[in-house]
């Protein structure tokens, strides 16, 4: 799988294609889940190899440590494992998006699209304010559907969505699109 | 010592807490860690004072349940440099699983872990936000063991000890490490 993005990267090229490789092989592709035709993207056996976890994370924190993030947006489940970490590296709060009804305080809550149907994202009153600088973190990307609504949650409080981050990027699925004038940065880009 | 050692850290870290009355229904007292993780000092100091119990202990798996034990449970595994090994309700894994069922208030759940995540000879420790009736986490100490891992201890944030957790774990001989306890009943 090849790694991509956008921007130049303040690291050594080759210290990071190395550390790249190895996460991009820590990932395990399961066939027909959740159902026939669909190739998943396992994370999980990533999360068995302590050295590409770190590298992950610390590939997320290099990219963002200057840019005054104050805001961790992780969107559940797999977005609370990679969005925690960064946001304790870069001394940013941690904001969970969840589905419906997961939150105990008050919540404003964003519809958005599946193939079939409609889901909803919510996030805490209060946790984000006006003029704040946020990344939105998950696992993968893939039509983009959730990131977006996670977006739209951030904006209608006024903050400032810098990035959205994700592992791995579906490519053929153009989630990238969908985020319009959002920036979008990945470590693994799978043409599965 | 089964609580957090600094009173001033834990201190800050409980007034981090928020409770929410009557969620998810009426009479339950909501010990919310959200607010926890809009204090990125609270929120490290709860790390570092899991990461200062376990760092010399060995442990090799950082077992945590969905979904709040997805925020305290990698940072851990980052620190100590072991795995981390999510804990779901059934069907979210997509590989094959071995799944543990456990008994609710009304009715029964199942917590799923992925065959070959553990294996024989790992010491593990389960993170969860919260310890109320202990039933979630003795269904994680059950699969952790099937699988062949020594689960060395349990560790919450926070306590509710009217719900007697810990001693639901002791009759399982597993210790519990939590930083604060928190009240059950409303204060009159």
């Amino acid at each position: 799988m090849a790694a991509t993005n956008s921007d130049h990267i303040q690291t050594d090229a080759a210290v990071k294609d190395v550390r790249i490789s190895r996460i991009s092989s820590s990932i395990r592709v399961i066939p027909d889940f959740p159902k026939p035709g669909i190739m998943f993207q396992d994370i999980t056996t990533m999360l068995l190899d302590p050295v590409a976890f770190k590298d992950t994370i610390d590939l997320f924190v290099e990219r963002y440590r200057e840019k005054n993030i104050s805001v961790v947006a992780g969107v559940e489940a797999r977005g609370f494992i990679f969005g925690p970490p960064i946001a304790l590296a870069l001394g940013a709060k941690f904001v969970p998006i969840r589905k419906p009804n997961k939150l105990p305080g008050e919540v404003i809550s964003e519809e958005y699209s599946l193939e079939y149907g409609t889901d909803i994202m919510e996030m805490h009153v209060g946790a984000v304010q006006k003029g704040e600088r946020v990344l939105v973190i998950d696992d993968l990307i893939a039509t983009g559907g959730t990131l977006v609504a996670a977006i739209k949650l951030l904006e209608r409080v006024g903050a400032d969505v810098v990035e959205c981050a994700c592992v791995i990027e579906l490519a053929d699925l153009k989630g990238r699109d969908r985020l319009g004038d959002k920036p979008l940065f990945v470590l693994v880009s799978s043409t599965c | 010592m089964s609580t957090g050692d600094n009173p001033d850290t834990t201190g800050r870290i409980k007034s981090a807490l928020r409770v929410i009355p009557n969620f998810p229904k009426p009479g339950i007292m909501f010990q919310d860690i959200t607010t926890l993780l809009l204090d990125p000092k609270a929120f490290k100091d709860t790390i570092d004072l899991f990461v200062e119990r376990y760092k010399h202990q060995h442990i090799s798996v950082i077992a945590g349940i969905e979904a709040r034990g997805f925020i305290f449970g990698p940072p851990i595994a980052l620190a100590i440099g072991a795995k981390f090994v999510p804990l779901r309700k059934p069907k979210k894994l997509p590989g094959e699983v071995i799944s543990e069922k456990y008994i609710l208030e009304y009715g029964s759940d199942c917590l799923e872990m992925h065959v070959g995540a553990v294996e024989s000879g790992d010491r593990a420790l389960i993170v969860d936000d919260l310890i109320a009736t202990g039933g979630t986490l003795c269904a994680a100490m059950n699969l952790l063991e099937r699988a062949g891992a020594e689960v060395v201890e349990c560790a919450c944030v926070i306590e509710v000890p009217e719900l007697k957790g810990r001693e639901r774990l002791r009759s399982h001989g597993k210790p519990l490490y939590v930083l604060v306890e928190s009240q059950f009943e409303p204060s009159s």
